[in-house]
């Protein structure tokens, strides 16, 4: 797809110096990103590099204690307001669904709207069979989670998260805990939404829907981006000797 | 031998009708047979005297002296004492009163049941009720004479105890499990500290302290009149008990849940009320309804501190000469009216389990 972003004074994501620790483990050793607006970006790495921990620190599920986070040129810092804000703009889709077990699909959808954005009951309903409708799952409205395959549960947490008009989608190894016949009905509701020009940061092991959909590949290791580039450049030139080692172990 | 052969050329013992059921259910192997043996044999030797003396030899409606004939059971101690049993001091001319607040209570109870009713007008119906209920107990509006406090007693009071202790301890348990979790050191301190404190010490120590320690903490000229010390001293016991048993449900919630809430924007009160107590306290239902079933039946302490309750009237009553020796017949027909109770509530958090459950397929 091509490159096409939007001209604006800042980017989308600015992540400039960042260090995190958990107790007196380093977890993320110096990160720099920028992330333009409408930009889709594949973060991959071994398990345990730190990719989750990165993007749990662009709507605060964890707090940096070095460097800078921008959101739309809203700094994270302690600020429960600035946190709130952001978090407005960004959606977050997890590995294990997270959805609510004990309210119905329609609910789940409407939670947020109503109760952070005090949309009307109504709207609020509409705009969530409208969601529904565009991951392929309208009929299932008046269920409950537990009663929905995995593939249909992650793309209710799609759906819910697209209710909150987020301008950024982070996905956290979205199709990582799905049976094998069900990745690609996420995989495909994914494609849609970089379609419409989602800025998404996306951590996952799915080559393909790097190939196809992004427009940088990272690639993360103990704590830090060793390095990042066009996907065909990524997967096709790898500079650095653990990327290749790592690209070596999960394509074949 | 013979049936383990057969057992094998025939398909298993039919499971329908009596014979079937019997075998599957009483029969079932060697232990399980001999089971069903010694119960029948003690049952056999139990339920005969007893029908013979609760129901063939028993006289219902007769002066004391003619019951000490009978070698049957003495109803007569209840019926001819059930207004004092039941309405303990309160004036004889206007225990209609009592009984009428009963009723209202007994009514919204029966209405609370359906969990379809939890709408606003149930809310509307409790508060005017109380209201009704109140000027009932407590008279001093027109056409109502005014009772004093000290003269409220039996079921009334054991009602009033049971159903405010549970409805207020219950929220403020939540609260002090939400308060033991809290980020905020000096929040999660005091919670940690009362409920230590509370559950470290009996309630009938509490209820002593309650009448004695608990007036001196209020301001010159107030006074609290012992019910409401009761009261409140019951609440405070059963909240520090509910508190351990919810924070064990909000302690099973799966992290993930807090943290979609949270990047949905949902801030914290939205969080606990809207996502996490739905689910926690669904899980600890069984626990909690054992907390408030011994509540329950622990208000009988508050004779202690000298309130006739149900249990307090029914032991004065059999001080009347009259009457001696006839406790046999009055405890059970007290120790009926708790079962019922607890029956009540044991059944009530089996049906709100079961509809949770449904709900969520
Ligand atoms: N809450 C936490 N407390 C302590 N250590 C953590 C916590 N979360 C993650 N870690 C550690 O941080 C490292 C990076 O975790 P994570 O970001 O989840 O890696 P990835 O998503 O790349 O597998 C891991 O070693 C993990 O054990
Ligand atoms: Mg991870």
């Amino acid at each position: 797809m091509a490159q096409n972003f939007s001209e604006t004074p800042h980017a989308m994501i600015e992540i400039i110096g960042v260090h995190k620790w958990f107790g007196d483990f380093h977890v993320l050793k110096g990160i720099d990103l920028t992330v333009q607006r409408q930009e889709r970006i594949v973060i991959c790495g071994p398990s345990g590099s730190g990719k989750s921990t990165l993007i749990r620190c662009i709507n605060r599920l964890e707090a940096h204690q070095r460097g800078r986070i921008c959101v739309d040129g809203i700094e994270l810092t302690n600020d429960i307001k600035n946190i709130e804000r952001v978090r407005a703009e960004v959606g977050m889709v997890f590995q294990h669904f997270n959805l609510f077990p004990h309210l119905s699909i329609l609910d789940n959808l409407t939670l947020g709207p109503i109760w952070a954005r005090k949309t009307p009951k109504k709207d609020a309903e509409e705009q969530a069979l409208y969601f529904l409708e565009k991951v392929h799952i309208a009929d299932q409205a008046a269920k409950f989670p537990g009663q929905l395959s995995g593939g249909q549960q992650q793309r209710v947490a799609i759906a819910r998260s697209l209710c909150m008009n987020p301008k950024v989608m982070l996905f956290d190894e979205p199709t990582s805990a799905l049976d094998p016949e069900m990745i690609k009905e996420v995989l495909d509701v994914m494609i849609e939404l970089a379609r419409e020009g989602m800025t998404m940061i996306v951590v996952t092991h799915e080559m393909g829907f790097a190939r196809s959909v992004a427009h940088r590949v990272l690639f993360m290791d103990d704590g830090r981006i060793v390095e990042g580039n066009t996907p065909d450049a990524f997967f096709n030139n790898p500079q650095h000797e653990r990327t290749r080692l790592f690209l070596s172990q999960i394509l074949h | 031998m013979q049936t383990a052969r057969s057992k094998i050329v025939k398909p298993p013992v039919t499971r329908v009708g009596v014979v079937g059921w019997v075998r599957a259910n009483l029969f079932d192997g060697w232990l399980n047979a001999f089971l069903t043996v010694v119960t029948l044999l003690v049952l056999w030797k139990l339920v005969p005297p007893l029908v013979q003396w609760a129901l063939i030899d028993s006289v219902w409606n007769t002066t004391g002296n003619a019951c000490r004939e009978t070698s049957g059971a003495c109803w007569s101690v209840i019926t001819a004492n059930l207004r004092f049993i039941l309405f303990g001091f309160f004036p004889p001319e206007a225990q209609w009163r009592p009984a009428a607040a009963m009723l209202i209570l007994f009514a919204l109870l029966f209405v609370s049941r359906e969990r379809s009713h939890w709408r606003q007008w149930l809310a509307y119906a409790w508060v005017f009720g109380l209201i009704v209920m109140a000027a009932l107990m407590r008279g001093g509006v027109p056409g109502l004479a005014p009772v004093d406090y000290d003269r409220w007693g039996g079921l009334p009071l054991t009602l009033l105890l049971s159903v405010f202790g549970l409805a207020g301890a219950y929220p403020l348990g939540v609260l002090l499990a939400l308060g033991r979790q809290s980020k905020m050191p000096a929040v999660r301190l005091i919670s940690v500290i009362y409920i230590e404190l509370i559950r470290g010490v009996p309630l009938i120590s509490l209820l002593f302290m309650g009448s004695i320690i608990l007036p001196l903490f209020l301001p010159e000229g107030v006074t609290l009149n012992k019910i409401l010390r009761a009261q409140v001293v019951i609440i405070l016991f059963t909240a520090a008990y509910i508190a351990e048993v919810v924070r064990g449900g909000l302690q099973g919630m799966p992290q993930g849940q807090y943290e979609a809430a949270a990047s949905m924007g949902l801030n914290y009160y939205q969080t606990m009320r809207l996502v996490i107590l739905p689910q926690a306290l669904k899980i600890v239902i069984p626990p909690t309804v054992s907390i408030l079933i011994s509540a329950f039946k622990d208000t009988s302490l508050v004779v202690i501190i000298a309130l006739f309750d149900l249990l307090k009237t029914t032991q004065t009553m059999l001080h009347n000469p009259e009457w001696m020796g006839f406790s046999r017949e009055a405890y059970l027909f007290v120790a009926l009216l708790y079962f019922l109770g607890c029956f009540w509530m044991a059944q009530f958090s089996r049906r709100l389990e079961r509809e949770l459950s449904t709900e969520q397929g």
